[in-house]
């Protein structure tokens, strides 16, 4: 392996998905010369993600076409520090994303603002309810809903987000959530057209007293021109969304959205096939100089920059930070170090119901087709007396009919054989799921830090996660999976069939694609990697993207946030770090 | 602020050079500074079609794995089953693809068992873990019952399955539940997966269940109010009707 350098450039990203696409987008209309360098490969609709193949189950999901290859890189996971962590051979709970467009390729396009209360977790539940337990580490942002509201205002432009306004300038407006944070314009576009199973569900919720809406939606309801001047085209109502791209051009993406702006620009630079095996630093450590990468030759490259936003994955950040030596690694003994701190994921469980002799045709489907309640999310109820904070939406989601994936029997079926089968068979179009979508607080024992024994294919050692759900979480999943049990029997169905979230955390079945932390944002560079403006405490020259940064994870999709947050930082690096570059916050 | 004035702020941080490559050394791929999206006439990247030939499966190991998916799938009055669906095509030719192989899979040492919830930890990928299954349930049939698999009632084959899947039948090279398990999920894969790789012949498994396939546009049906849809199935490579005058 030789190591050559190269001419520098003013910012060079490390990894191209939603977040690099947000930085390159804002800093080289700003004037400056970006790199982007992007582990995988070239991806465009065009060529990748074509109708006459995107919809391929085998190829993207169960062989994880446009995933991450662990043979490149794993992790490590174990459910306690007493385990010994074992690497994910192949993945299953979450998948990360691979190549331009990263995760936001293969994303659903469920695109929820978190509560207000949500990036204030530690203040506002402690103000109402006292100091929460021993060992939970949740935080505040630092950042408030408030001051990111213009930036989700702009993300929701880009994307053209298909919804309806619950709270405008601090109006209740009628169809929309209520519990949201008050909202400066509508959405862009109107909701999706919603289907037999959202009507059943919208109808129950009602009559539990609950206040359904439809669910903020990345596919779009009807052509859209974008602020960038970019067309999206309206959804088809494939049912081929979360883990495949999109032929259609129906679904806001990196390559729908904003790369054929950028790509444009004189002063943006891709390097594609390119995997950046460690962030730089000058001698006296206070400043980043520059990336070492490897290119598909085995050759590796330094390459100097004057500035560095990480918008690789949230695990792939931290584990880059930590072989980087930048920052002090978490240490869940001491409650010390900030580098892998709080790691969150999402608490999911659900009741499927059963039609007898009505059809709910799950294969007329997208990724975002969905109603919801917020009743149980956040504080928007009492948690007085239950031992828990936080909450979830619950929703009725037509997305999954594809057969390898999604074939739910009754209980009692056996797993195989003509009885199996013949079940399959009679409730395949007949099915519709409530599911819950439940936050997940920062404990002191869930942390991700380097494994001792596995390396990757460069000989670096992988990331290791130890977690498993808390206490909170057990709560939580116990108090609202009934709620959403009780919409599921108001659906007009027969049997409905209850999912708890019970066991250790189980790394196999699929769950979700949303991990946090490791990167935290904070108030405190004792508490946190990152201070409100997503910058590196330790090197004022370095900036962390993504949902890395969440201190704990709320009850919703990460992506309107993580959108939101990029250009927040964006905007604080244009208008305050040029003029005057060094520290935002003043530790 | 002009670019010029953002430029000099920020050269005041730069350290000092030393000998550059220039950009063309790389074997990255570069795209972009002006020239736009990098879009190139064919150059699609549909899927791969796999082998009309049997590539992994000795005959014997071939007679024994349609025999296990046709017990997990079995054909019944009710419909198709893995036979009608041609599943052992489809094994066969996931094994001897990249997927048997492992080839995407992380599979650097050291190995240990693990917990059930850190998932697949075998040192075998899944073509040599098959192998070496298929080769302990030969013997144990054979020890047993001095039959082949394939060649006991299928009363007593669901017995010996039931076995696998409760572990109370074991293997010494790998284990028999691992084995179970992915040959049941491969098996499902292959009943239900697009015909191109081998498996759901003739959409068998899909015009079973009423899954359309690989449509595009059901805009028209969003509004179906819980009646049935009645669509043929379509798979990537379309549909015999269309190819006929």
């Amino acid at each position: 392996m030789t190591r050559k350098k190269l001419s520098g450039f003013d910012v060079v990203l490390v990894g191209f998905g939603w977040t690099g696409a947000i930085y390159a987008e804002k800093l080289t209309a700003a004037g400056l010369e970006v790199l982007a360098l992007e582990r995988g490969p070239w991806r465009d609709t065009s060529k990748d993600f074509a109708t006459t193949f995107a919809q391929d189950e085998l190829r993207y999901y169960w062989r994880h076409g446009m995933f991450q290859e662990t043979a490149q890189s794993t992790l490590t996971f174990r459910n306690n520090g007493a385990e010994t962590a074992l690497p994910m051979r192949h993945w299953g709970s979450f998948l990360p994303g691979n190549g331009v467009g990263g995760s936001g390729v293969h994303w659903n396009g469920q695109t929820y603002r978190f509560l207000p209360s949500d990036f204030v977790a530690r203040s506002h539940n402690e103000e109402r309810y006292g100091p929460l337990p021993d060992g939970m580490t949740v935080q505040d942002y630092g950042v408030t809903y408030d001051e990111l509201e213009p930036h989700f205002d702009y993300f929701e432009k880009i994307c053209g987000i298909c919804g309806k306004a619950g709270n405008l300038n601090g109006q209740t407006s009628p169809g929309g959530n209520p519990f949201e944070g008050a909202r400066s314009s509508e959405y862009p576009n109107p909701p999706m057209q919603m289907t037999f199973s959202q009507d059943r569900f919208e109808a129950s919720a009602r009559d539990l007293g609950l206040n359904p809406f439809p669910v903020p939606s990345a596919n779009m309801s009807r052509a859209y021109v974008n602020p960038l001047g970019l067309q999206l085209a309206p959804c088809t109502y494939c049912g081929f969304c979360e883990k495949y791209g999109c032929g259609n051009y129906s679904k806001s993406s990196p390559q729908t959205t904003i790369l054929p702006v950028l790509m444009e620009r004189p002063n943006f630079t891709l390097r594609a096939e390119s995997e950046v095996l460690s962030i730089d630093k000058s001698p006296d450590g206070s400043r980043v100089t520059g990336v070492t990468y490897v290119d598909t030759s085995g050759d590796s490259f330094f390459q100097p920059a004057e500035m560095v936003v990480m918008c690789a994955y949230p695990l792939e950040n931290t584990r880059l930070m930590l072989l980087s030596q930048i920052g002090t690694p978490y240490n869940p003994q001491t409650g010390k170090g900030v580098v892998g701190k709080n790691y969150c994921y999402q608490v999911m469980s659900g009741a499927t119901v059963f039609f007898e002799d009505e059809f709910t045709n799950g294969f007329v489907g997208a990724g975002a087709l969905g109603m919801a309640v917020d009743d149980y999310n956040g504080d928007n109820f009492d948690h007085s007396g239950l031992g828990f904070i936080g909450g979830g939406y619950i929703a009725c989601y037509t997305t999954n009919a594809r057969p390898i994936e999604s074939h739910p029997v009754p209980d009692g079926v056996p797993e195989w054989g003509s009885a199996w089968k013949q079940s399959v068979a009679a409730n395949f179009l007949k099915t519709a799921t409530v599911g819950v979508h439940g936050a997940s607080m920062a404990h002191r024992s869930n942390y991700l830090d380097l494994d001792p024994t596995y390396t990757d294919r460069h000989n670096r050692p992988l990331l290791r996660m130890t977690y498993d759900f808390t206490q909170n979480d057990r709560r939580l999943t116990n108090h609202l999976t009934p709620v959403a049990e009780d919409i599921a029997r108001g659906m007009g169905g027969g049997e409905v069939k209850v999912s708890e979230r019970t066991g250790a955390y189980d790394s196999v079945p699929y769950q979700t694609t949303h991990n946090t932390g490791g990167t935290i944002m904070g108030t405190d560079p004792q508490t946190s990697v990152c201070n409100r403006f997503c910058q590196s405490w330790n090197m004022p020259n370095l900036f962390v993207a993504g949902a890395g940064l969440f201190p704990q994870n709320a009850g919703y999709n990460p992506t309107a946030t993580v959108g939101a947050l990029a250009y927040w930082s964006v905007d604080a690096i244009i208008n305050q770090y040029l003029p005057d570059p060094g520290p935002l916050v003043q530790p | 602020m002009s670019y010029t004035t953002r430029r000099g702020v920020l050269k005041t941080l730069l350290f000092g050079g030393t000998a550059l490559a220039t950009p063309s050394a790389l074997w990255a791929v570069e795209y972009g500074r002006g020239e736009g999206m990098p879009w190139v006439t064919m150059r699609g990247d549909p899927p791969y079609y796999g082998t009309t030939d049997a590539r992994f499966f000795t005959p014997d190991e071939r007679a024994a794995v349609a025999a296990i998916s046709a017990r997990l799938i079995p054909s019944d009055d009710d419909g198709p089953g893995a036979t009608e669906a041609d599943v052992v095509t489809f094994l066969d030719r996931q094994m001897a693809g990249f997927y048997g192989r492992g080839q995407h899979w992380y599979m650097k040492g050291p190995f240990a068992e693990g917990t059930d919830t850190q998932g697949y930890q075998s040192e075998y990928p899944p073509a040599e873990l098959y192998r070496h299954a298929l080769a302990e349930l030969d013997a144990y049939c054979r020890a047993q019952d001095d039959e082949s698999f394939a060649g006991l009632s299928e009363g007593r084959q669901d017995e010996i399955l039931t076995g696998l899947d409760e572990e109370k039948i074991t293997f010494d090279a790998v284990s028999a539940k691992v084995f179970f398990d992915l040959i049941l999920k491969n098996t499902i894969e292959g009943y239900f997966a697009d015909p191109i790789y081998g498996g759901n012949r003739d959409m068998v498994a899909w015009r079973y269940v009423g899954f359309p396939g690989t449509r595009y546009d059901y805009r028209d049906f969003v509004n179906h109010g819980g009646a049935p849809i009645q669509l043929e199935p379509v798979s990537l490579m379309g549909r015999p009707g269309w190819s006929r005058p």
